[in-house]
């Protein structure tokens, strides 16, 4: 352990003695884990696996578990059912899940136009403005509630927009808040930086040299967009849509606050559930398939991603 | 990257790239200065343009003792998650991206599931948890629960750092005769520096603004993102936007001053 020992040095060590000493019954496993199990790379991981464990994993096993459980029950020791999910599909939940789906697909659509010429920019043109991107983190670090009342305030009746153009032209403009198209400005505002940093990763992912080569060869400025700059900045572009499309499924202020309830999230379907009407296996069930759904496009990604690759560049 | 070739990037798609900048900057910032703007109004209701001004507002938010005490759970709650997120994450980099181990691979996607899962969903998913382990609600669980969400967040922001990092420096010291504390203090820590600083803003600031997380898990004790929503849904003063300003312009203060400090030491 004093010298911080190569990756392979210990392990490799170890076999090398148990061939020479055969051991009577199973301690070689055993000893190959005890090897492993001593590297500091997995001694440094314990702590922030365990946080994952219990903080993470368990409490959504929890949920599944729950999930199961007869409806308003509030403890596990009950036999498993699937009333809940019945329930889910009877009682008109799924319109809920549709909108969630369809808004959350909505605005990562419209993230991904409107953040690849900033995260272009930033990561060529601006090259990679301090000021530029500390302005941009910045909403990030305030409450996504204050920032949403902001658009309460200038969309409102006599707000900073109506206001304006009652006071410059003496027109009055029709209620701008409460629909659908105002719910989706709200995501799109939110979660812009989601999209928009993973993807600037991406794009400082394209080498110079590609590019060069390409127009070198005759291709024009669009074929370079298509089959070199996406391609190569994929993973940062996939990255970005998916934390987009995650993170926009499972929202609930931006409905809330400037939908006025036109719209009912899932995320608000699974809070009501928990909360006013106490019903944890109904709440349960919900988020299990919310988990489902996330757990399938995040695992399916990142099983995909090579993160040494990604993180390691500049 | 300094070499390039000006005719490759043509220059009426850079003028349009800068102007759409300057576009998403604007609407970016446009709700946050209304904040600002109502938080001045001395009326109790919003109208735009505004007629009387006041700072009455600011007044009152500071002699609140109720928002005093907000404050004081928010804070403490910033602190422990930033104290304990960088003692957690410093380990956690060094395991992400320092050493080379078997299972590394599955590590580094486990630790940064959380990052990507509904935030609301997650409280509600550890409030469920709390109630197995009989712990009641409180700003304790809201520690908990923020570190389950800015752990990974602050193991990536190190882990950047790590990757720049070249290990013959710590084994060159070995070499010398440092023990593994001395290495530690005297190598990895001030090399690593800058991403830990980065590390630790970040976690402070993201734990400071944080409502999905905390609405769930405080119980009866309230930290000023859910005092915010509460006021806003129901109850109005222009308090709401006061301390939204007051909040809004700490974040930008630390990150700011934050940047000011890393460029200093650099130089």
């Amino acid at each position: 352990m004093m010298n911080a020992p190569g990756p392979s040095s210990l392990p490799k060590a170890r076999k090398d003695s148990e061939s020479v000493i055969p051991m009577p019954g199973s301690p070689t496993r055993l000893q190959a884990f005890a090897g492993w199990a001593r590297q500091p790379g997995v001694l440094l991981s314990l702590p922030a696996l365990v946080v994952f464990l219990f903080g993470f994993l368990g409490p959504l096993l929890l949920v599944i578990l729950y999930s199961f459980m007869p409806a308003r029950s509030f403890g596990l020791d009950h036999l498993p059912t699937l009333e809940n999910f019945v329930t889910v599909f009877q009682d008109s939940y799924y319109l809920s899940f549709a909108w969630s789906v369809g808004l959350a697909l909505a605005t990562t659509v419209i993230l991904m136009l409107v953040c690849w010429p900033v995260a272009y920019g930033l990561s060529r043109i601006f090259r990679r403005s301090m000021i530029l991107t500390l302005l941009l983190v910045l909403p990030l670090f305030v409450s996504e509630n204050v920032r949403l009342f902001g658009w309460v305030l200038t969309l409102l009746n006599h707000g900073i927009l109506d206001g304006t153009v009652r006071t410059l032209f003496g027109w009055e403009i029709p209620n701008l808040l409460y629909n659908v198209p105002v719910i989706i400005l709200g995501m799109v505002y939110v979660y812009l930086p989601f999209t928009l940093f993973p993807m600037a990763l991406g794009v400082s992912m394209i080498p110079e040299s590609c590019r060069e080569a390409a127009f070198d060869m005759g291709a024009t400025r669009w074929q370079v967009f298509r089959e070199v700059e996406i391609p190569l900045a994929m993973p940062g572009i996939l990255i970005g849509a998916l934390l987009t499309f995650v993170l926009t499924l499972g929202s609930i202020s931006e409905a809330k606050i400037l939908g006025g309830q036109s719209v009912i999230m899932i995320a608000h379907d699974i809070e009501t559930a928990f909360t006013y009407a106490q019903n944890w296996p109904l709440g349960s069930a919900l988020s299990t398939l919310l988990i489902l759904l996330t757990g399938v496009l995040v695992i399916g990604l990142l099983s995909k991603l090579n993160i040494d690759k990604l993180l390691s560049r500049k | 990257m300094e070499n390039t070739p000006a005719v490759f990037v043509n220059r009426a798609s850079e003028r349009a790239m800068r102007i759409w900048t300057i576009v998403v900057l604007l609407f970016i910032y446009l709700p946050m200065v209304a904040v600002v703007l109502a938080s001045f109004s001395k009326i109790r209701f919003f109208m735009f343009p505004i007629k009387s001004w006041s700072t009455d507002w600011y007044v009152s938010v500071f002699s609140s003792i109720a928002i005093r005490d907000y404050l004081s759970t928010s804070l403490i709650i910033a602190a422990l998650v930033t104290v304990i997120s960088v003692v957690l994450a410093i380990a956690g980099a060094l395991a992400f991206a320092r050493y080379d181990w078997k299972g590394r691979s599955l590590y580094q996607k486990l630790i940064l599931l959380p990052i990507f899962f509904p935030q609301a969903v997650l409280g509600l998913a550890i409030l469920l948890w709390s109630s197995v382990w009989d712990v009641a609600p409180g700003w304790e669980l809201a520690v908990f629960a923020h570190l389950v969400w800015i752990v990974p967040v602050v193991t990536l922001v190190i882990s950047i750092q790590v990757y720049g990092f070249d290990p013959a420096i710590e084994e060159a010291a070995f070499d010398l005769g440092a023990s593994r504390w001395q290495v530690f203090k005297e190598i990895t820590f001030p090399i690593l520096w800058p991403g830990i600083f980065s590390g630790a803003l970040f976690a402070f600031l993201l734990s400071w603004g944080n409502f999905p997380l905390s609405s769930f898990t405080t119980g009866a004790e309230q930290t000023i993102p859910e005092w915010l929503y509460a006021k806003m849904v129901a109850g109005y003063t222009p308090q709401v936007p006061a301390l939204g300003t007051l909040t809004t312009l700490l974040a930008g203060v630390l990150l700011l001053g934050g940047y000011w400090l890393g460029t200093r030491r650099r130089k």
